[in-house]
C-alpha cells in the first residue's frame, strides 16, 4: 500500500509499452522515486553508457506517498545519466503531473531505446500506448501542451513534455509538467529528446490507498499543523516563496555575482522576493499575482507572476502578457545577480522562456554569466554573438540569448552547450562555476563554508537540493552552525544528504525539513505503506542511496579529484561582506568528510561500508 | 442553524487537499477524479477556484429527477441521492445550471455533494480556509466586515 506495486516499461525502439510488478523488495530498501528510481537505472544500465545513446534509460519515478493527502504529497522524479554530467542525475518535480501518474495505477515509468521517429506517451489509467508526436515536434511545451489537451478532449490530462531545447540537444534541457513545474537539472531533457520522446500525457481514475486510512489521516493531519505553525513553512514561503532569501543571502555576502567575482550584488533588493510584491510604476500592479501550490501542498511556495505588458520584454507579444510560473530565489539569482540583471520584468521574462522551450534557469543564468565575462575579456567577441552586447548588466542580452537558447538557434547552440563546454571551448575552462559538469546555484562557498562541501561531494553535480546546510548555516534549522568556519560542517553535510536522500524517495518535499525532520516523515510512511518503517530504516536507507549514486559515478569513471570546486572559489577570496577575506575551506572538510562515510581517502567506499548498507 | 458551504476563491492556492478529502470521505480512497468538489485553475490569471454543490433550496436536479431519487436531508438541506432509486438516466445532470451533479460510470449512479452528513470533510482539509461551512444566513458577514472597516473612516483617521 502506498505503491501501486505496478511499473511501466516503454521500449521506444520496438514501440511497447509493458505492465511489470514493481519489485518490493528493492521498495523495501529504497522506498520510491529517488531511491527506488535510481536502484532500477543502476541494475539496468552500463554506468559507462553515452548518456545520449538508445541504451541509456529514462525513469519517471513517484513516491508512496505520491498522491496523497501527506502535505507535498506532489512529487516524481526523473533518473537517468545525466547528459550534461555524465553522473547519474535525478531530477525531482511539483505540479500535478506525478500525482496522477499515480491515480492511473502506475508507481514508474521506464523508457528504454529510441524511438524511430517522434512520439508521445497517452496513459489512460491501465491502458498506454504511444503515438506519433509529429504535430508537436518542433513546438513549445506549452504549444505542445494546448495540443494535447485538445486533442484528447480532456482539460484533465496532465502532462510533461520537452520545449524545442530538449529536441535541439541544449545540454540542460529539462522535462515540464504542468507548464512550468520542471525536472529541471542534469538535462535530464536532453535524455528524453534523444530518445524522440516529446511527452507523457496522463488521466487517472483509480486513486491511491494506503495501508491504515484512519492512522494515516491523524498522522498527516498533525503533520501539516506543524508546517502551518512554521515560520518558514507557514509564512515566510507562501508570502516570499523562495525569493525570502535573496536579500538575507545577499547580505550574508554569499550570492554570488558576476560570475561568482564578487560575494554581493548591488542590485539584489530589486529582484527579492518583496521586489516582487511591489506595484509596478508603470501601471500600479505587482509582479506577483499570486502565490500556488502543487498537488497536496499545504505549503504554497510557487510564484504566479505577470510581466508589465509595455515590458519590452512583451510589447506586441499578447502571448506572453498572461500570467504563469514566476520567480524562484535560484533563477533570480542565476538570470539576476550572476549576469548582474536588476531588471525584475526581465528576468520573469527570461524564466517564462525557459518554462516555454523547457531548459534549466540555473545552468543558462550561470553559462550566461561565464559568457558574459568572456566577453569582457574580450574573448568572446560581437562576431560570436551576432553582434548581441554580452556585457555584465545587460537585460537585452540576457532575454535575447534566452530565446535563441530556447530554439536551439545561432549563438545559443554555444550557450546550451553549459558553461563548462563553453568556456573549454573558449580556452578558459577555469571560468566555469561547475563541479561535475553541472553549474552550482545560488551560494557562494565563501560565505557559506558548507556549501563548498556540498556542490564538491554531489553526486549530481553541484547542487544545493543534495545537502541544504544553508538551513542550518544561515536560518538556524534543526541548529544554528557559523556559516564562515569549516569545523563540524563535514557531519553537518553527511546528516543533510542521508536525510534528503530518504526524503526525495518518498513523494514528498524537501521544503517540508524547514519544520519537519525525518521524525515527522517515518510516521507518516509507517502508516502507508507494507512494513515497519521507523526513523533508523530511513536514515540508513538514505545512507544507503548516497552510497549506490557514488558507486555509479565511481564506474562512471569519476575520482576524488572530480570532488572539487572551480579554482575561483578556492583562491580568490570574498572582496565584502561578512566572508570578506575568505575562500572555500574545502580541503579542511573533505578528508573528514571521506572518513565519515566510510570511505578511503581517494572517496572510494570501503568494502566494510558497502556490506554494512547492503551494498555488496 | 443551518449551514452553507461558502467558497473564497482568493484564498485557494490550488492544493486539491478538498479533492482528495471528498474522495476518500465517499470513495475510500485518495482520488481526486471521483471527487464532488472540483477546484478549477484559470492559469493565464493565476487564479484558482473551487466549485461544487450549492444546494438549491428548489433544487433542479430534485424536480427533474422522475424516480424521486432525489431528496432534501432536513437536517442539513443537502439534497441526497438515493442509490437505490436512481436510475443513471442522467436527466439531473442535464437540468442542474451549474453541473455539480454528475454521473459515475463505475456505478451506474449520479453523484453529488451530500455536505458528508453535516461535517463536510473537504472544509476540514481546506489549509486555507478557502472552503468553510458556516451560518447559511450570514455567509455575507465576512465581506460585510471587511467593507465595513472601510466605511469607519474615523477609526482610519485616527490610526
Amino acid at each position: 500500500m502506498g505503491w501501486q506495486k505496478k511499473i511501466l516499461r516503454v521500449n521506444l525502439t520496438n514501440g511497447t509499452c509493458t505492465a511489470e510488478p514493481l519489485n518490493m523488495e528493492w521498495a523495501a530498501d529504497y522506498l520510491g522515486q529517488r531511491g527506488l528510481g535510481s536502484k532500477y537505472l543502476v541494475e539496468e544500465v552500463d554506468p559507462k553508457v553515452d548518456p545520449l545513446s538508445p541504451d541509456n534509460k529514462l525513469i519517471f519515478a513517484t513516491g508512496p506517498l505520491t498522491g496523497t493527502p501527506a502535505s507535498t504529497g506532489a512529487r516524481y522524479s526523473v533518473i537517468t545519466k545525466g547528459a550534461l554530467t555524465g553522473a547519474i542525475a535525478c531530477s525531482n518535480s511539483g505540479g500535478y503531473f506525478g500525482a496522477e501518474l499515480k491515480f492511473a495505477g502506475w508507481d514508474m515509468i521506464i523508457f528504454e531505446g529510441k524511438a524511430p521517429k517522434p512520439v508521445y506517451l497517452y496513459i489512460q489509467d491501465d491502458k498506454a500506448e504511444l503515438i506519433s508526436a509529429d504535430e508537436i515536434w518542433g513546438k513549445s511545451v506549452w504549444d505542445a501542451d494546448k495540443y494535447l489537451h485538445a486533442k484528447h478532449q480532456d482539460p484533465q490530462l496532465k502532462i510533461s513534455a520537452i520545449g524545442r531545447s530538449g529536441e535541439e540537444g541544449v545540454m540542460y534541457a529539462c522535462i515540464v509538467n504542468d507548464l512550468h513545474r520542471a525536472a529541471g537539472r542534469s538535462g535530464v531533457g536532453t535524455v528524453m529528446g534523444s530518445k524522440n520522446l516529446k511527452a507523457v500525457a496522463v488521466r487517472g481514475t483509480k486513486g491511491v490507498s494506503v495501508k491504515d486510512p484512519v492512522r494515516f489521516m491523524q498522522t498527516v493531519g498533525e503533520k501539516k499543523q506543524i508546517l502551518a505553525e512554521n515560520p518558514v513553512t507557514g509564512q515566510g514561503l507562501p508570502t516570499y516563496g523562495t525569493q525570502v532569501l535573496m536579500n538575507v543571502v545577499n547580505e550574508v555576502g554569499a550570492l554570488p555575482t558576476h560570475n561568482a567575482k564578487s560575494v554581493q550584488f548591488d542590485g539584489a533588493s530589486d529582484i527579492s522576493g518583496e521586489a516582487m510584491h511591489e506595484p509596478r510604476g508603470s501601471e500600479g500592479k505587482a509582479n506577483l499575482v499570486t502565490n500556488q501550490a502543487c498537488f497536496g501542498c499545504t505549503i504554497a511556495c510557487g510564484r504566479v507572476a505577470r510581466v508589465d505588458k509595455d515590458h519590452y520584454t512583451v510589447k506586441n507579444r499578447p502571448e506572453y502578457w498572461g500570467a504563469s510560473g514566476g520567480l524562484e530565489y535560484e533563477n533570480a539569482w542565476s538570470l539576476g545577480a550572476d549576469c548582474g540583471v536588476n531588471d525584475l520584468d526581465a528576468l520573469t521574462f527570461a524564466n517564462f522562456i525557459c518554462n516555454e522551450q523547457g531548459f534549466d534557469p540555473i545552468t543558462f543564468g550561470a553559462t550566461m554569466a561565464a559568457a558574459m565575462e568572456l566577453y569582457e575579456m574580450g574573448v568572446i567577441t560581437d562576431e560570436d554573438t551576432g553582434g548581441v552586447k554580452l556585457n555584465f548588466g545587460s537585460a537585452e542580452a540576457l532575454t535575447s540569448m534566452a530565446e535563441l537558447v530556447g530554439k536551439g538557434e545561432g549563438f545559443g547552440k554555444i550557450l546550451g552547450l553549459g558553461s563548462k563546454r563553453l568556456c573549454e571551448k573558449y580556452g578558459h575552462p577555469d571560468l566555469s562555476m561547475s563541479v561535475k559538469g553541472q553549474e552550482f546555484p545560488a551560494y557562494d562557498p565563501r560565505g557559506i563554508q558548507g556549501m563548498g562541501l556540498t556542490y564538491a561531494t554531489s553526486n549530481r553535480g553541484a547542487c544545493h537540493l543534495r545537502s541544504y546546510t544553508v538551513a542550518s548555516e544561515i536560518l538556524g534549522i534543526p541548529e544554528k552552525t557559523d556559516p564562515l568556519v569549516t569545523e563540524g560542517k563535514a557531519g553537518l553535510v553527511k546528516a543533510f544528504q542521508d536525510a534528503t536522500a530518504a526524503v526525495d524517495s518518498s513523494g514528498l518535499c524537501v521544503f517540508t525539513t524547514f519544520a519537519w525532520t525525518l521524525e515527522d516523515f517515518y510516521p507518516q510512511i509507517d502508516a502507508a505503506c507494507d512494513g515497519e518503517w521507523t526513523l533508523e530504516r530511513l536514515a540508513h536507507m538514505g545512507e544507503r542511496i548516497w552510497n549506490m549514486e557514488r558507486q555509479f559515478n565511481l564506474a562512471a569513471g569519476f575520482t576524488a579529484k572530480d570532488d572539487t570546486l572551480p579554482k575561483r572559489l578556492l583562491t580568490e577570496a570574498a572582496a565584502t561582506g561578512p566572508a570578506k577575506g575568505k575562500v572555500s575551506g574545502l580541503d579542511k572538510m573533505l578528508p573528514e568528510y571521506y572518513e565519515l562515510r566510510g570511505w578511503s581517502v581517494d572517496g572510494v567506499p570501503t568494502p566494510d561500508t558497502l556490506q554494512n548498507l547492503g551494498l555488496s | 442553524m443551518q449551514r452553507s458551504l461558502y467558497i473564497s476563491p482568493d484564498k485557494c492556492t490550488g492544493c486539491l487537499q478538498c479533492e482528495m478529502a471528498c474522495s476518500y470521505e465517499h470513495e475510500g480512497n485518495f482520488n481526486p477524479a471521483k471527487s464532488r468538489i472540483k477546484v478549477f485553475s484559470f492559469h493565464t490569471e493565476g487564479r484558482f477556484v473551487p466549485y461544487t454543490c450549492t444546494q438549491c433550496a428548489e433544487a433542479w436536479c430534485k424536480s427533474a429527477c422522475p424516480t424521486e431519487a432525489i431528496t432534501l436531508d432536513v437536517a442539513t438541506g443537502a439534497k441526497m441521492v438515493n442509490d437505490g432509486l436512481c436510475v443513471g438516466c442522467k436527466v439531473c445532470t442535464i437540468a442542474c445550471p451549474f453541473g455539480t451533479i454528475n454521473y459515475n460510470t463505475a456505478t451506474g449512479k449520479v453523484t453529488k455533494c451530500d455536505l458528508c452528513g453535516g461535517d463536510p470533510a473537504c472544509a476540514k482539509a481546506c489549509p486555507t480556509q478557502a472552503i468553510t461551512y458556516i451560518d447559511a444566513e450570514g455567509t455575507g458577514y465576512d465581506k460585510m466586515r471587511s467593507w465595513a472597516a472601510r466605511t469607519d473612516n474615523q477609526s482610519a483617521a485616527q490610526a
